[in-house]
């Protein structure tokens, strides 16, 4: 893909151009007409006119946003705002909407953007550049694009669904009294046109060198181009007309009527362009590649005879020829027209310009003929009445919306009584629309595993993501190959290219990591992270004590999580209003492991995703991070911005960007629920990470709501410093132990209606897990271990086949009951007796520590005692550290010998009991 | 046919010797699994169990076997996991992942060699690339990936596993166990260690996604089960080449076994350690002195063996000394009973020993200041005495406090085998005053 100036970090200067056309005094806006765009250390300036497509700097370097400038005005002193209407790339839909399309998105493809509530003004310095876009009808093909900086539009985007084009969107909205630009009237006189040679080889050449390449095929232009003798340009041509393979193409296509006029043309334009292509030479020589694709970018833009629009009016040559051969499309009456009308066209290549208005005007009788025969003809009273009905829908939606309307906001809460409610009315929901989302080729089902639909849909679309990203890669070395290939028959021929291209290749290249990802995987970027499947399915569980087991493992997801209705309420309400409201946010959430915290955060983040998905909440992206599933808090910054724009950088870069992005007013900027696991591990010393966490939901275009989640109910205050506690805010909730009753209507609900346990023995377990901890894990697990023991037994004799009382004892037997004990009994008779010389020793000296020399005096007299034959000095120390490796003593680590010191791990009284069993 | 046979059967006894001794060694030094482990059956089925759902239904468990060292815990896990092995289903889908506390010494090299074993796709070679955090992530997105019913089950073993938990924020054991506890694919978390404690090291996050299934290995072992295993452990298998002297080596194994010398130092090996590994080094230097001149084994290669591992090892160093060095230690032996083990410096030792030469001038060599120092230092470098903790190197090298690492018990044996002890040294060893 191409890239843009940000990585550069140009400096560029933004003026508007121009007097004021008008004025708002209410607002003290002045409205302007064009601005221009001057890159430091270049002598180029772009100038940008209403209408014109633009790139808006974004997250995401190599995708920046693209719009349509509609105003621009300047407010106050040095404030410069535009509004735009924004268009939308399929990386920016959701991914759980992309499947709507129905089809693959072509790589250039941009969806027209409807969405009210989405901020529209945005400042002029974030402008980029320019862009073409061209509108093409929803069947037409895409045309095989000769570069890679045309955008297509075909349909349009409402945050819901994708719908064709309203053919009057695609104009400018302007005033009627601005005439329109100047440059554009320019472009229609009998300025000499510009060879598209020269053009798609300038454009071809920069998309290479993006690629961290120079092209032959841009070097000899240059070359030629220095060069103004009628023989050399003829040489040059040739040179030219076999160079590449797109060039060739190009030629041929236009061949018959560019064929007489063509070598006139080229040497105006040559003579055109030579001041330009001079310094360009200079800089080919001097300055890196990439600087060098910036300059060639901007040569089309900045000459006078807007070679915007010129490019425009050749790149609609393909494309029509391109749209001529569709039989097949099923209002061919209608193509059938516009061929007659095109034909006229056809042949007279300086009218061609004229051409582009009355194509579209022909895009709307093709409308009418399709059957909206109602509708009026005119193209702008029209647009403004959709204008209009545009900016009521807009305000509607502003009243919907606001915070200060009761009404709205009072419903969903009201209703809000109780979890089960909301699932239950989203269940309900999801039953009504059924039909509905299935037609559209939704697979959503209302019954129980909805989750699981959920997170397949999820996993399909990562998985086109990839398919995507492939693609891509492919393309890329295509792109190479094509390269390589011209600059391998240009090369042999003119020495001094041959030397260019050896050089190039030599040069260090920005992008390794693209250039060697299909030869080897050094990158595991391109690997697919997963566990190789099965050969054998897995099997399915047999008896009725397997299925509980199942449905008592702790990743199974339960279909509710009961006993948390009250947590799971106020989680839900809080980032619910806040992802109405549009704001941010930060939520603190401590309890003891195995309370349910994440779990209930998951299940209300499901839940939004649902209500989402019914429109009932605008969308919102949720990324979870996890402190202890990274290896440095720093990592965290890493983790957010990839799964928030799927890009790589180091902390402090991710740092940057993730600061950039929070703190600028970026457009169509959804809501990020994020939720951080483990907060404390996210703690530094300076505690920055903690830090710009809590501080970006306080930003005013964040949008940020936050979650945090750790044990500790007084974490704030332990160890954060103030600033970083302050911006913690008091939203606080904590997560109680399960009580016993808890504890029992989880298993119940997980075992659901599954009949394997006796009442007893389910109030046993909860029970005791309730006193020893509270924790849901430990009770399902016990649970589950009582079920194997319960098999186990039930393979022996024939029982019920339930759970009962004793199975259950010998399970919590087997998970809480010390293991010492048992050890001491098994352990060796010198071993047994080291124990007892300890404990007499301890008695003796009436401390808990001796030194082993004091308790081997003891052990050998015990030997005697016994009977036993004496051990030396090195078999005792034997005994004594094999005692203390399973840590039944605690042993200094140091080399002290006999002068060890010795203490008890485990209480006197387990010793003797233990050893009086024996 | 017949004199090949008749060939192969008479071996020269020396061949005989040295098959066996290639038999036995194998069987000592390799640990061969036995057919069955002994005394560990409910263990052996629980684990089994265990890990079988693993493999065959793609549950995820964790679980930890506990156990003192050499009581058969890697035994028990490498049985449960042949038996595993053999089931076709399991054979094709469990990958293994082995880990030692004691190689994987941080988290940064665990994590490539789970993914090196795993064979995930950064692996190259054997060559894992990418840093920490990137492996870490690629890992754990691969895991996250899986799902119960499609991914192939992982067996992460994990050896000493107490050490594990020494590990930076044990993210390696949260993020395993949390797999484990999750709906990822299926894995199963084995730890070994032989720290009874273990669970009281791990973070309390950390705990709560362990399952606490714990497997305690403690050998039960009897004496009478210790004999029988040695028996069986000594004997040559049925075809042996030479059937003659098979049979003959077995016939005096048997014999060995009911010897009351040889049952008495099988005793106290078994009082001392029940442990299997410390009885086959025994066999292992009984077997080594078999030899064509005495192709059986003998009561008195067990005696000569029992006394080679119970043997002080402190002694030898004794007997290396000179009877200076000796003197000096008996004085610091007597400076500990005066002032009851309370650390002493070079001066106490000389004036004790200056004592001792004034009495009995007649039959030591009295040595000079400095000749005394310099022994004094050669028991500072065999260890036998050692600088007492946070004594400064600023003091004087004579009132630098040093303690006594010998015991009474190994000075006066040391005393008794010392060749040409002065008489009148072993008896002012026995007493002060005399």
């Amino acid at each position: 893909m191409s890239r843009y100036f940000t990585r550069l970090r140009v400096r560029r200067t933004y003026k508007l151009q121009g007097r004021p056309t008008s004025e708002d005094r209410k607002l003290k806006r002045s409205y302007y007409e064009s601005f221009t765009i001057a890159v430091e250390g270049h002598p180029n300036v772009t100038t940008v006119s209403l209408g014109e497509h633009i790139l808006i700097e974004g997250d995401n370097e190599d995708n920046p946003y693209v719009a349509q400038l509609l105003k621009l005005f300047s407010d106050g002193e040095t404030q410069k705002k535009a509004v735009v209407q924004w268009f939308v790339r399929m990386c920016e839909i959701p991914p759980m909407k992309r499947k709507l399309l129905g089809r693959e998105p072509h790589p250039q493809e941009v969806f027209f953007y409807q969405d009210r509530s989405c901020d529209s003004e945005v400042d002029v310095e974030s402008i980029l550049g320019t862009v073409q876009m061209k509108f093409l009808p929803a069947e037409a093909p895409f045309p095989e694009t000769e570069t890679k900086d045309t955008l297509f539009v075909k349909l349009s985007w409402d945050t819901k669904t994708f719908s064709v084009l309203h053919p009057d969107l695609m104009q400018p909205p302007q005033n009627p009294k601005t005439p329109p630009p100047a440059s554009q009237r320019a472009s229609r006189g009998g300025r000499p046109t510009p060879d598209p040679a020269v053009m798609n080889s300038a454009m071809s050449s920069r998309v290479s060198m993006s690629a961290g390449k120079m092209s032959v095929s841009e070097a000899e232009s240059v070359h030629s181009a220095s060069k103004l003798s009628a023989a050399k340009q003829l040489s040059a041509k040739r040179r030219r007309a076999a160079s590449g393979p797109s060039v060739r193409k190009k030629l041929e296509l236009h061949g018959l009527d560019k064929k007489v006029t063509g070598a006139e043309m080229f040497e105006e334009l040559l003579a055109e362009d030579l001041e330009t292509e001079k310094a360009l030479a200079q800089e080919l020589s001097a300055s890196p590649p990439r600087a060098i694709s910036i300059s060639v970018r901007l040569t089309p833009l900045k000459s006078p005879p807007s070679p915007a629009e010129n490019k425009d009016r050749f790149s609609l040559h393909p494309l029509k020829s391109s749209d001529k051969p569709l039989p097949a499309s099923p209002d061919s009456k209608s193509l059938d027209l516009n061929t007659v009308e095109n034909d006229a066209f056809e042949p007279d290549p300086v009218q061609s310009s004229g051409r582009t208005p009355r194509r579209r005007e022909a895009t709307p009788r093709r409308f009418n003929l399709r059957g909206q025969k109602a509708r009026t003809p005119s193209r702008r009273k029209d647009s403004v009445a959709s204008r209009e009905t545009g900016l009521a829908v807009l305000a509607e939606e502003d009243h919907e919306d606001s915070p200060v309307q009761p009404v709205v906001l009072a419903t969903p809460r009201s209703k809000r009584k109780s979890a089960q409610l909301v699932s239950s009315r989203i269940r309900k929901q999801l039953n009504l629309l059924g039909n509905e989302l299935l037609s559209d080729g939704e697979e959503d089902d209302p019954d129980d595993d909805e989750n699981f639909i959920l997170s397949k849909m999820i996993m399909q679309s990562s998985s086109e993501e990839n398919e995507e990203e492939e693609d891509e890669t492919k393309e890329d070395s295509e792109d190479e190959l094509v390269v390589k290939k011209s600059r391998r028959k240009t090369g042999s021929r003119t020495p001094q290219s041959a030397k260019k291209s050896r050089a190039s290749a030599r040069t260090p290249r920005k992008t390794p990591s693209k250039k060697m990802a299909p030869s080897t995987p050094r990158t595991p970027r391109y690997a697919t992270p997963s566990i190789p499947s099965r050969t054998q399915p897995a099997r399915t569980p047999g008896n009725v004590l397997e299925e509980a087991r199942a449905r008592l493992h702790v990743s199974s997801v339960p279909e509710s999580l009961p006993c948390r209705e009250q947590e799971f309420q106020d989680i839900y309400s809080f980032v619910e209003s806040k992802i109405i409201d549009g704001t941010g946010g930060c939520m603190y959430i401590s309890g003891v492991p195995g309370t349910g915290k994440t779990a209930t955060v998951h299940e209300v983040i499901r839940s939004l995703q649902q209500a989402a998905e019914q429109d009932e909440i605008p969308q919102f992206r949720f990324i979870e991070i996890n402190g202890m599933k990274m290896t440095d808090p720093h990592q965290a910054y890493v983790q957010i911005l990839q799964k928030l724009s799927d890009q790589k950088a180091t902390p402090d870069h991710a740092a940057a960007l993730l600061e950039k992005r929070f703190s600028n007013p970026a457009p169509k900027k959804e809501t990020t629920v994020l939720l951080v696991d483990e907060l404390d591990l996210l703690w530094t010393r300076k505690q920055n990470v903690m830090y710009n966490l809590f501080d970006w939901p306080t930003r005013r275009h964040a949008r940020l709501v936050v979650l945090t989640i750790a044990n500790t109910m007084d974490l704030p205050e332990r160890i954060m410093i103030n600033r970083v506690a302050s911006r913690l805010g008091l939203t606080r909730m904590s997560f109680q132990p399960y009580s016993f009753k808890q504890l029992q209507q989880i298993i119940t609900s997980r075992l659901n209606r599954v009949k394997a346990f006796e009442e007893d023995a389910l109030q046993l377990v909860s029970r005791k897990v309730a006193a020893l901890s509270g924790d849901a894990r430990r009770c399902l697990d016990i649970c589950r271990r009582a079920t194997e023991i319960c098999e186990h037994d039930a393979s022996d004799k024939n029982t019920t086949g339930l759970v009962n009382m004793s199975h259950v004892m010998a399970a919590l037997d087997e998970m809480f009951s010390s293991s010492y004990i048992t050890a001491i009994s098994c352990a060796s008779v010198q071993e047994q007796l080291f124990l007892r010389a300890v404990i007499t020793e301890f008695r003796r000296l009436g401390l808990e520590e001796a030194t082993f020399q004091q308790v081997f005096l003891q052990h050998q007299a015990l030997c005697r005692v016994e009977g036993l034959q004496p051990l030396s000095v090195s078999e005792g120390l034997a005994v004594c550290q094999r005692l203390g490796s399973s840590r039944l003593l605690l042993l200094e680590p140091s080399r002290l010998d006999v002068l060890l010191r010795v203490r008890l791990n485990v209480s006197q009284d387990d010793v003797l009991y233990a050893l009086k069993t024996d | 046919m017949s004199k090949r046979k008749s060939r192969e059967t008479h071996m020269t006894s020396g061949e005989c010797v040295s098959q066996v001794q290639r038999i036995l060694r194998e069987r000592f030094c390799h640990q061969g699994l036995p057919e069955k482990p002994v005394g560990l059956d409910s263990q052996y089925k629980h684990l089994l169990e265990l890990l079988k759902r693993t493999a065959v239904h793609g549950e995820s468990n964790s679980i930890l076997i506990v156990g003192p060292r050499g009581t058969g815990k890697t035994m028990l896990l490498s049985c449960v996991l042949r038996e595993l092995m053999d089931i076709n289903e399991v054979q094709k889908n469990l990958l293994q992942v082995y880990l030692n506390g004691l190689l994987q010494t941080d988290d940064r090299i665990a994590l490539r060699e789970i993914t090196r074993q795993l064979n995930l796709e950064n692996v190259v070679g054997d060559k894992v690339f990418g840093s920490f955090a990137e492996n870490l992530g690629f890992l754990l997105e691969a895991l996250r990936k899986g799902d119960r019913g499609s991914s192939q089950p992982v067996l992460f073993v994990l050896d000493e596993f107490d050490l594990f938990a020494h590990h930076k924020n044990q993210t390696l054991l949260y993020n395993l166990l949390d797999v484990s506890q999750s709906a990822q694919a299926p894995v199963a978390v084995v730890g070994l260690t032989c720290r009874l404690d273990v669970l009281e090291l791990l973070e309390k996050r950390v705990k709560s996604r362990f399952s606490h299934r714990q497997i305690l290995v403690a050998s039960s072992l009897t004496f009478g089960q210790y004999l029988d295993n040695v028996r069986s452990q000594l004997s040559l298998p049925q075809d042996f080449p030479d059937a003659r002297f098979g049979q003959e080596w077995n016939d005096s194994v048997a014999k060995l076994c009911e010897d009351k010398s040889v049952e008495e130092i099988l005793q106290k090996q078994f009082n001392s350690s029940k442990d299997f590994r410390s009885l086959h080094l025994l066999l292992l230097l009984a077997l080594s002195r078999v030899n064509v001149s005495s192709p059986t084994l003998r009561a008195v290669d067990l005696l000569e063996a029992s006394r080679l591992c119970t043997v002080d090892a402190k002694a030898n160093m004794l007997h290396g000394l000179s009877i200076l060095e000796l003197c000096l230690i008996i004085s610091m032996k007597h400076l500990n009973d005066i002032y009851d083990g309370e650390p002493f410096n070079f001066q106490m030792v000389h004036n004790e020993y200056k004592k001792f030469i004034q009495r009995k001038s007649n039959s030591v060599h009295n040595y000079e200041k400095p000749v005394i120092l310099k022994a004094f230092e050669h028991l500072l470098q065999l260890e036998l005495i050692k600088l007492v903790d946070g004594s400064s190197s600023k003091t004087q090298r004579e009132y630098q406090l040093v303690r006594l690492l010998l015991d009474h018990g190994q000075i006066m044996e040391a005393l008794q085998r010392y060749p040409q002890c002065p008489t009148d040294v072993k008896q002012w060893a026995v007493s002060s005053l005399a």
